[in-house]
């Protein structure tokens, strides 16, 4: 690699070795690291001022994670200095940089799941009284700790009973101590809610009153124009840019990190979905999959060939009546009768906030979760629902949680991808390792999985590539139905963008995708309909031109509850839109399953 | 994570890819210094008589193994196989009337009706492996001794026999059998549709049903192929000891089997079966203790040795790194 600062730098970054004023709480200057011949960073640089929320931006391997195990002590620099408040200091374990007064919260959420909320939180620092540990006192305080980061859960429960959003949070308050002086978070919220996005941003800001500085990565871009008042974009080991967020354009951000002016094409828009649903396009190469699996696809038909019979005698979608239809669908809990119909080729977002049921619903569908109601697939209905079930009759879930749901950690690529289609490549139960190779190769070439080879482990592979496995692993059963739940969170910006493009071309031929997001962006770029749930029931149905912003907003907000204007800051709306919101009146439509 | 492909390279990365390296082809390694050595110090070590002394001891603890392997590799353990030996040779006097092939036949299959049960209980009712295990290793004793009586009943049929003293090519019957399991064993691992959802089933079985696998056939069958191989085992040493003593045969059957699994380098929690590694295994627990004891070291000690030895390959072998 050239040592030749890159042409489209912007700028070297200017604070640098001239620190301005007082000194800054973490600095990071030159610093160099490399494994074994590979460098992971070559000379990178970060100041954080005081009291200020600083974004650490970059794609996978652009070092951010290497720099964050050097301010705090995982890994010493090969190169470089590390200064806090001023003074130069050479962590040599995790504990010491946690006792200069840095916390840090890591992506993985490190709790022991059998043990309870309040254990969890004081877990190596119990309250004691004569010796023993004073677990009322534990308990109380725990309560109180978890009241200001807006989570009510029984302090006594085991945390593996508690939700993803929840667990960060009790994860998050274990790291933060009060008196931190700087908090390092490395994707906090790639597991929670909107809501909890909130409240994770008032104990950001409560932090930054107290003049606690805060280095902030996510990769979602919309959290970081929220919170963050300053940038450094880390490219190929090297800080490419530091600045103000707010002076920083969106487009201008990805492009600095990925290197090249990747979204100029998509005309302000920030996802990568077809701007025109008309114009998606299918894979290029979609006749070669179709000789592949020539079984599969007979079974189905091809998507192109049910509109060619639109009209037929099963309803609009071609014969057999819609992808999926799901009615009246109904649980203990989490489900209030929802229902909602997925035309083939057709994307439906599903959107929602906290516990208004989207997973729910996806999980119900596929018999992952008992509920009542009807399911039915091209008009048939689906009578003892099992995911087994759910994959005959051509339905596949895309699960929210990638690590415990999806991949297999300790087998390949190759396994992993045809884990569901097995029985499909196999004759007499013997698999046909010629077939099975032919068509990783397929997916692994057009979904760009990115392994060393198909026998890597998938636990080897980055987040956004074990999703394009998971996508995969659906795609070779070539299914009816897609059901896919948060399936760009926690991957890297390109990586997303490829995941939507590809959930593009699956509508186009003929799949039809039930999209549940977090993301507003993503619901209303790639969308065909939104349908919005509120506490589990559907309480808006957008079609074509109605999903916009404002409108989503508005049936997220439910019963008009402040929680609606939490969640709507996590799109660029209009400023004047948060007054209109009070004078909304309710968007509970009519029950559908009950007519 | 970004810097997870990067990680084995550092300090603690090194450690874990010798460990990773013994893991895989340690018991190999193992088992060719120990007759290196064991050949050194007694030149009868490499006498054709010792080795069929050796294959025929190893041969039952070979096939019951096989089945752990299975059963372990979907994070799970049978206790029961032990049992179920005394089970199957408890039925070859009572049926050997019919001739010798239809009691073999109903030994197998009460072995497969012994696993039916245990894999149901653990598919079915989701009662832990090692409980439902061990609940049917006490009953299946039980029932042996009920069947048979406490006493040793002698069986001579000679196609029996033949099973457990025969060779052919010099090679003990026992051992061929052994060695045809561990070939359908591997080939079933690797390249059947039932290996493959095993292996993802024991490794992540959550996802594993998401995928829509058919997680609790391939539970039960697991426990029922673990069931077959014991009552095989059964069999032949019904015929190697000509005798059906269901008081004491395949005691702690079970905890060799685990042994050899552990010591191959099958991890106990799942999702990983190594066939030849248990093979390995299984020969070296057994040329070890076989080497202190013709050379009169006392059975105490034996069991300690082989102790350390079993401490060494879980600790090779357990869960590392941030799976």
């Amino acid at each position: 690699m050239p040592t030749r600062p890159d042409e489209t730098d912007p700028s070297v970054p200017p604070e640098a070795g001239a620190p301005t004023g007082a000194p800054a709480a973490l600095e990071a200057r030159e610093v160099v690291k490399s494994f074994g011949g590979v460098h992971a960073l070559r000379g990178a640089d970060l100041l954080v001022r005081p009291g200020e929320v600083h974004a650490l931006m970059g794609e996978n391997g652009a070092g951010k994670s290497t720099l964050i195990k050097l301010l705090t002590g995982v890994y010493r620099p090969d190169d470089g200095v590390i200064a806090l408040h001023g003074t130069e200091r050479a962590f040599r374990t995790p504990l010491e940089a946690q006792a200069a007064g840095i916390s840090t919260i890591y992506q993985e959420v490190n709790l022991v799941p059998m043990m309870s909320v309040a254990r969890n939180l004081f877990l190596g620092r119990e309250p004691r009284r004569r010796g023993l540990v004073d677990v009322r006192a534990m308990n109380r305080m725990s309560g109180e700790i978890l009241e200001r980061y807006g989570v009510r859960v029984d302090v006594t429960a085991p945390v593996h009973t508690l939700g993803l959003g929840a667990r960060q949070m009790v994860a998050l308050a274990r790291a933060v101590r009060l008196d931190a002086k700087v908090v390092i978070m490395d994707e906090p919220t790639s597991s929670l809610e909107p809501r909890e996005v909130q409240t994770l941003f008032g104990v950001i800001r409560t932090l930054r009153e107290q003049g606690a500085s805060v280095v902030f990565v996510s990769h979602r871009l919309d959290e970081l124009y929220e919170i963050c008042d300053r940038v450094t974009v880390l490219r190929d080991g090297r800080t490419v840019h530091t600045g103000a967020m707010a002076e920083l354009p969106r487009t201008e951000l990805v492009a600095l990190m990925l290197g090249r002016a990747l979204l100029a094409a998509h005309d302000g828009r920030v996802t990568a979905f077809a701007p025109d649903k008309a114009q998606r396009q299918a894979a290029p190469d979609d006749e070669a999959l179709g000789e592949l699996l020539p079984a599969a696809r007979r079974k189905w038909g091809r998507g192109k060939d049910r509109d060619r019979q639109a009209g037929g005698p099963g309803g609009p979608g071609g014969p057999g009546g819609p992808a999926l239809s799901i009615s009246g669908l109904t649980d203990r809990h989490r489900l209030r009768g929802v229902s909602l119909d997925v035309e083939p080729g057709e994307v439906v977002g599903l959107g929602g906030l906290l516990g208004a049921g989207r997973s729910e619903t996806a999980q119900a569908v596929i018999g992952a979760r008992p509920a009542t109601g009807a399911v039915k697939v091209g008009g048939k209905e689906i009578r003892r629902r099992s995911p087994q079930a759910a994959v005959r009759a051509g339905i596949a879930m895309l699960a929210e949680d990638r690590k415990a749901d999806g991949v297999i950690p300790g087998l390949s690529v190759r396994e992993n991808i045809v884990l569901a289609a097995l029985p499909r490549l196999s004759r007499a139960g013997i698999v046909s390792t010629a077939r099975q190779d032919r068509i990783v190769e397929f997916f692994m070439t057009r979904l760009r999985i990115k392994a060393s080879s198909p026998a890597q482990l998938v636990q080897d592979l980055s987040g956004g590539n074990q999703q394009k496995v998971l996508l995969a692993r659906w795609m070779c059963l070539n299914p009816r139905v897609l059901l896919l739940d948060e399936p760009t969170r926690g991957i890297d910006v390109g990586a997303k963008a490829e995941v939507q493009t590809i959930i593009d071309q699956l509508a186009a031929e003929g799949i039809g995708v039930l999209l549940i997001s977090s993301e507003l962006d993503e619901l209303i770029e790639g969308s065909d309909r939104v349908v919005v749930l509120h506490t589990g029931s559907v309480a808006a149905r957008l079609d074509g031109d109605e999903v916009t912003a404002p409108n989503l907003m508005r049936a997220l907000a439910g019963e008009g509850s402040d929680s609606g204007a939490e969640a709507g800051l996590e799109a660029g709306l209009e400023a004047g839109l948060e007054a209109g919101l009070e004078f909304l009146e309710p968007p509970q439509t009519a029950e559908e399953g009950a007519s | 994570m970004t810097a997870a492909v990067l990680e084995p390279v550092d300090g603690a990365g090194t450690r874990d890819r010798v460990l990773d390296l013994a893991q895989r082809y340690g018991v190999y390694a193992a088992l060719v210094v120990l007759i290196a050595v064991a050949t050194a110090m007694n030149s009868d070590f490499m006498s054709v008589s010792n080795w069929r002394v050796q294959l025929f001891q190893v041969a039952p603890t070979v096939l019951v193994a096989l089945g752990m392997a299975l059963v372990i590799g979907t994070e799970g353990v049978d206790l029961s196989v032990g049992a179920t030996i005394a089970l199957a040779a408890s039925i070859i006097p009572l049926y050997i009337g019919y001739g010798p092939a239809p009691a073999i036949v109903l030994a197998l299959l009460l072995g497969a009706a012994a696993g039916l049960v245990g894999g149901a209980m653990v598919a079915f009712a989701g009662v832990q492996p090692i409980v439902a295990t061990l609940s049917l290793m006490i009953g299946l004793r039980g029932l042996a001794e009920l069947m048979n009586g406490a006493a040793a009943k002698p069986v001579e049929d000679p196609s029996i026999l033949d099973l457990g003293e025969h060779g052919i090519a010099g090679v003990p019957v026992m051992a061929w059998i052994a060695l045809a399991a561990t070939g359908a064993v591997a080939y079933t691992v690797r390249r059947t549709t039932f290996g493959r959802q095993l292996v993802a089933i024991g490794d992540n079985k959550r996802a594993s049903l998401l995928a829509g696998l058919p997680v609790r056939r391939v539970l039960v069958t697991v426990y029922v192929l673990s069931g077959i191989l014991a009552a095989l085992a059964g069999v032949l040493i019904v015929g190697h000891g000509a005798e059906a003593d269901p008081a004491n045969q395949g005691l702690n059957m079970e905890l060799s089997a685990i042994t050899a699994v552990v010591v191959g380098g099958t991890p106990l929690s799942g999702g990983r079966v190594r066939v030849l590694g248990t093979v390995a295994g299984a020969m070296f627990m057994q040329l070890a203790s076989a080497v202190l004891i013709q050379h009169n070291v006392p059975t105490s000690t034996t069991q300690i040795v082989e102790a350390v030895l079993i401490c060494l390959a879980v600790y090779v072998s357990r869960e590392r790194g941030t799976r």
